[in-house]
């Protein structure tokens, strides 16, 4: 099982143009410049590949920080 | 479970049918407010469409013509015309018909439509190649695409497409072998929510509402893309592997896995999950997009001529997407005719109008 930290840096992997020292488990993504519903299916693959889980968008709708949408992941496991 | 087998029946050509027109998404400004057009492309891998004023008859028919003349077939001996498109020319009547006057056809010919989008084409082989098993029908045409009129030509992940697919009976031939599925949970995450009978239309079905970024009417089709996506990888897979797991197969013996061409980021993956060599899963979306029902055969005609043509290949194939609905199908193509790509713009068009 891949912790908080783990996820926080896979999730910061998708990102191009953004420090992945800007991304914490407490930021709220939706607000990052780069964040778009392109990124939004790079994190879906990652957390297929990762987990094995398939999140909807409502997962990503419904999450404000990276740490809420690490907690729906665990909640799909 | 829906697993089936049809046998003595083979496709002996395929052609596809697009407008000459060509759009290219780099060219397009304000392509969301999201991200730029050079972000879409490399994330959807769709550079260039084909769009026109054009409908899926105006598409379909020249490709039908093509066909024809190469397999050498004769009009008179088309007993069945089925078109599998979600934008026909009219709401009624079925666009079948109106193709069965236009190629004139004979009136002993069964014509019929199918309303599926993504997962159509393997939808419709399975439909048609099954009325035919028994050798009453002997030869018979699937044609699937659309042409989404509704939609404006700034929408940058959909292009105009109509593929037509040619049966014949063949006695003993090993046929196809079926997977099929559906979850109606999604029936949502395609859809043009206005101008069916549930939602009739009304002034507000004319006012843009934002949708993952990008404006669409509630005339126009809309998709929840990361739904649609997450239900792609995941489900594409385990339909190959269910399939190859009932009839006792090896899907990596293969010569081509087939998608349907829904975005590239969504095909490599599922290719990875699959591990599939990239070599061996064609792509078409580069220059035509997604073009719904028409992407597998259309990725087929333009990608694989050559070795459809010359030799006899294996191929697996797999839509998915609007409804949720998908089908996997294994099949062999052994020297089949394959027509040169067919490009219509509106002067061809008026000459059969």
């Amino acid at each position: 099982m891949k912790t908080l930290e783990e996820f926080v840096s896979l999730f910061a992997e998708q990102f191009d143009e953004t420090d992945p020292n800007e991304i914490t488990a407490n930021t709220e993504f939706h607000d990052l410049d780069e964040w778009s519903s392109l990124i939004g299916l790079s994190v879906i693959a990652m957390v297929d590949e990762e987990f094995e889980v398939a999140l909807k968008g409502d997962d990503m709708r419904s999450s404000i920080t990276v740490e809420d949408l690490y907690n729906k992941v665990l909640a799909h496991l | 479970m829906a697993f089936f087998e049809v046998k003595n029946v083979r496709i002996a050509g395929m052609a596809a049918g697009v407008p000459e027109k060509v759009v290219c998404n780099l060219e397009i400004e304000n392509i969301s407010n999201d991200y730029d057009a050079a972000a879409f492309v490399e994330v959807t891998g769709v550079k260039e469409r084909r769009f026109d004023e054009l409908t899926v008859s105006d598409l379909a028919v020249p490709a039908v013509e093509r066909l024809l003349h190469d397999l050498g077939w004769s009009k008179d001996e088309i007993e069945g015309l089925f078109v599998v498109t979600q934008h026909g020319d009219y709401i009624v009547p079925a666009t079948s018909c109106i193709m069965q006057d236009v190629l004139g056809f004979t009136k002993e010919c069964m014509a019929m439509d199918i309303s599926l989008g993504c997962s159509g084409w393997v939808y419709g082989l399975s439909s048609v190649a099954s009325l035919m098993s028994n050798g009453m029908l002997k030869k018979c045409l699937l044609v699937s695409g659309d042409a989404r009129r509704r939609v404006e030509f700034e929408d940058p992940l959909f292009g105009y497409a109509a593929t037509v697919t040619a049966l014949e009976y063949h006695e003993g031939n090993t046929g196809f072998k079926f997977h099929f599925g559906t979850d109606g949970s999604g029936y949502d995450a395609i859809i043009i929510p206005d101008g069916g009978a549930r939602n009739q239309i009304s002034a507000s079905s004319f006012v843009p509402q934002q949708v993952e970024g990008r404006f669409y009417t509630p005339l126009q089709s809309r998709m929840k893309g990361m739904d649609v996506f997450s239900f792609g990888i995941s489900i594409v897979p385990k339909s190959v592997k269910k399939l190859a797991e009932q009839f006792g197969f090896d899907y990596l013996s293969y010569d081509y896995l087939v998608l349907h061409q829904a975005n590239m980021k969504m095909n490599n993956m599922i290719a990875k999950k699959l591990k599939f060599e990239p070599s061996k899963v064609p792509s078409s979306m580069w220059n035509f997009g997604n073009t719904s029902s028409a992407s597998i055969p259309l990725t087929i005609v333009t990608q694989l001529k050559d070795s459809c043509e010359k030799h006899s290949v294996n191929l697996l194939c797999c839509g998915f997407g609007v409804g949720l609905s998908w089908g996997t199908v294994a099949f062999n193509l052994d020297h089949i005719v394959i027509s040169s790509l067919v490009e219509v713009n509106q002067k061809c068009r008026s000459q059969w109008v």
